[in-house]
């Protein structure tokens, strides 16, 4: 029998349906697994008797014939997700031992389907982030190795080398997904923090439409952006997850009251008849030829499959990471104002409010959060605001109908490549230029800023023997051709098969 | 459009973040790299575009204005650094 962490969300939920093991024995291997695997920093909480206690729980239910669609499936938790009576941090000093008394909309989906919690997951701080480093917990470290790489584990349990970072902001939930530290983890995805990390490591994950998630109970960082989903190993899998993180929510205005389909029956639906568009302005000056190639190759997939491929045209492509740098740093300085030392997290003391507001502040908040904020602040201010702000929300409007024209072309989705590079090591980019960084995401911010749903799917491993993905852009609120088309993709290119554990 | 060292000092202070002198000159440089590559979309004709207010056309929810919620003092302040009778506590803001 496979390796209990091993096994697909699908397969596991069969195996328990069929008691061919247990929920317990499920969420101890898991528990196990991540104990060996410390190192990498994936968690920043383990919860091993919340974990134990919400198997037994769901073997009760199972045993009853009550199991939910996610019994006894033991989840990584982004650690952005408040999680009631659990410690939540958003990978920030300033929430200090911050315990919420309540639980984030999502995370309650998750656990009245019947899941269960492993504990909580690193991340860049507030989110902000394409590599997990500038989480106040340390960095995380990919699973995945350059092929001969000198990182290991050493003597003393520390990773030797200059490992390879997993991505971010949600790096601590692609690398849990990929190490077999969970089944499957929630992630959040503001410019490409789900998808660029599910690129990095050999994973499957998804952005949904804007509103299709609540995000109530999910610290904010660009609320306009801002968008919840999952990472797994499978297509299949993601949409086993998304489907009992949707659904509409009394508690944020920007939840839609739609019905949620049935993700998981669109997985088999197969791209025959439907018109993929290859949009030119993602061929972008430097782009490794590598990436060009797996692009191409994506796109002869699935016309095999049967699907029609047509060149199309987003002109404002270009645009939309500069825009991006203003809107969300302004959202992102306005939402992180509530962080004052009054109501929750850190204070330190100062001679006045003032004072102690930015005594406070400056103590707790990292240097990427700072910036940003400082950012937001300057192009929210009297005489800078139309400059700046005004003209990046009409540049939005501009990127949206870009993508509104080629759908009503007759497109169904979009193929792009997910990032424009496979992993980089700890350390290697953006501590001059943050801009270096941010270029991580130019295939993926777009999305964002027009609030279409994205998949991120593994399609090959480059030169150096690491994951590069292709990324699907959907129709609003049809997540189901991207389920479609992201499975065409998957049993194209065949599972990718994930690092042995070397860090064990 | 760039910044000086002192209009950094003034968003710091209008971000009510507190920094020191060898911070400036970093924020400063860090600041005018992110200015310098957004001002690209100088390049773009924005006339007669709306600018965007909400990504998804939708009909804002509404709800009876009644209260649906709280009656749990000691929840909302059991975060706070500092309280009393469930008031948070702030050093003295009116002499």
């Amino acid at each position: 029998m496979t390796e209990l962490t091993h096994l697909t969300i699908a397969e596991a939920r069969d195996g328990l349906k069929a008691k061919s093991f247990s929920a317990t024995e499920l969420a101890q291997a898991h528990l196990a697994a991540m104990e060996k695997a410390r190192a990498l920093n994936a968690y920043v909480l383990e919860t091993p008797e919340q974990a134990l206690a919400m198997a037994k729980a769901s073997d009760e239910r199972i045993a009853r014939g009550e199991a939910g669609a996610l019994e006894g499936i033991p989840l990584g938790i982004k650690d952005l997700f408040c999680t009631e009576g659990v410690t939540t941090t958003a990978g920030s000093k300033i929430l200090g031992n911050f315990n919420p008394p309540y639980e984030s909309t999502v995370t309650r989906n998750l656990w009245n389907d019947g899941a269960v919690m492993l504990g909580k997951l690193n991340l860049d701080e507030f989110a902000m982030g394409s590599s997990n480093e500038t989480s106040a917990f340390g960095p995380v470290v990919s699973p995945w190795r350059r092929q001969g790489s000198n990182v290991s584990a050493g003597a003393s349990g520390a990773i030797e080398g200059t490992h390879l970072v997993p991505g971010g902001s949600s790096g601590g939930s692609a690398a849990a997904v990929a190490a077999h530290l969970c089944l499957g983890a929630t992630a959040t995805d503001t410019g490409g923090s789900i998808r660029q990390p599910a690129a990095f490591t050999g994973t499957v994950g998804i952005k949904p439409t804007y509103g299709r998630v609540s995000r109530w109970g999910t610290v904010a960082f660009a609320s306009s952006l801002d968008q919840a989903g999952p990472i797994a190993r499978t297509v299949r899998d993601a949409a086993i997850m998304l489907r009992s993180m949707s659904g509409p929510d009394a508690k944020d205005t920007t939840c839609v009251d739609l019905p949620v389909p049935d993700f998981e029956a669109a997985v088999s639906r197969g791209v025959k008849g439907l018109k993929i568009g290859i949009p030119k302005e993602y061929r972008v000056d430097g782009m490794s030829p590598e990436i060009e190639k797996l692009w191409h190759q994506g796109a002869e997939w699935l016309r095999a499959a049967g699907a029609e491929i047509v060149e199309v045209s987003l002109p404002h492509t270009k645009y939309a990471l500069p825009a991006y740098y203003i809107v969300a740093p302004a959202e992102a300085s306005s939402n992180l104002a509530r962080y004052d030392g009054v109501r929750y997290g850190l204070r330190v003391p100062g001679k006045d409010i003032v004072d102690m507001y930015e005594k406070t502040r400056a103590a707790g908040f990292g240097r990427e959060v700072k910036r940003r904020v400082m950012i937001g602040t300057y192009v929210l201010s009297a005489g800078y605001y139309d400059a700046y702000y005004v003209r990046a929300q009409k540049l939005r409007t501009l990127i949206k109908r870009d993508f509104e024209q080629v759908y009503a072309q007759g497109i169904h989705a979009i193929l792009t490549p997910a990032t424009p590079s496979s992993a980089f090591g700890i350390g290697e980019k953006g501590s001059g230029d943050p801009v270096e960084m941010y270029l991580n995401d130019i295939f993926t911010v777009t999305v964002n800023m027009a609030g279409l749903p994205g998949i991120a799917v593994p399609a090959g491993l480059d030169s150096q023997g690491l994951p590069l993905g292709l990324q699907l852009i959907g129709r609003a609120f049809d997540e189901e051709t991207l389920f479609a088309a992201g499975q065409a993709i998957e049993d194209a290119a065949g599972r990718i098969k994930l690092p042995q554990a070397w860090w064990a | 459009m760039s910044v000086d060292e002192k209009t950094v000092r003034r968003i710091a202070h209008l971000a009510r973040i507190a920094v020191t002198d060898e911070e400036v000159p970093h924020l400063q440089g860090e600041i005018n790299a992110i200015l310098s590559f957004v001002e690209q979309l100088g390049e773009v004709n924005v006339d007669g575009v709306e600018p965007m207010t909400s990504v998804t056309p939708m009909v804002m929810k509404k709800r009876q204005d009644g209260v649906t919620d709280g009656g749990y003092p000691e929840k909302i302040v059991q975060n706070a650094p500092a309280t009393e009778d469930s008031f948070f506590l702030v050093p003295k803001v009116v002499e």
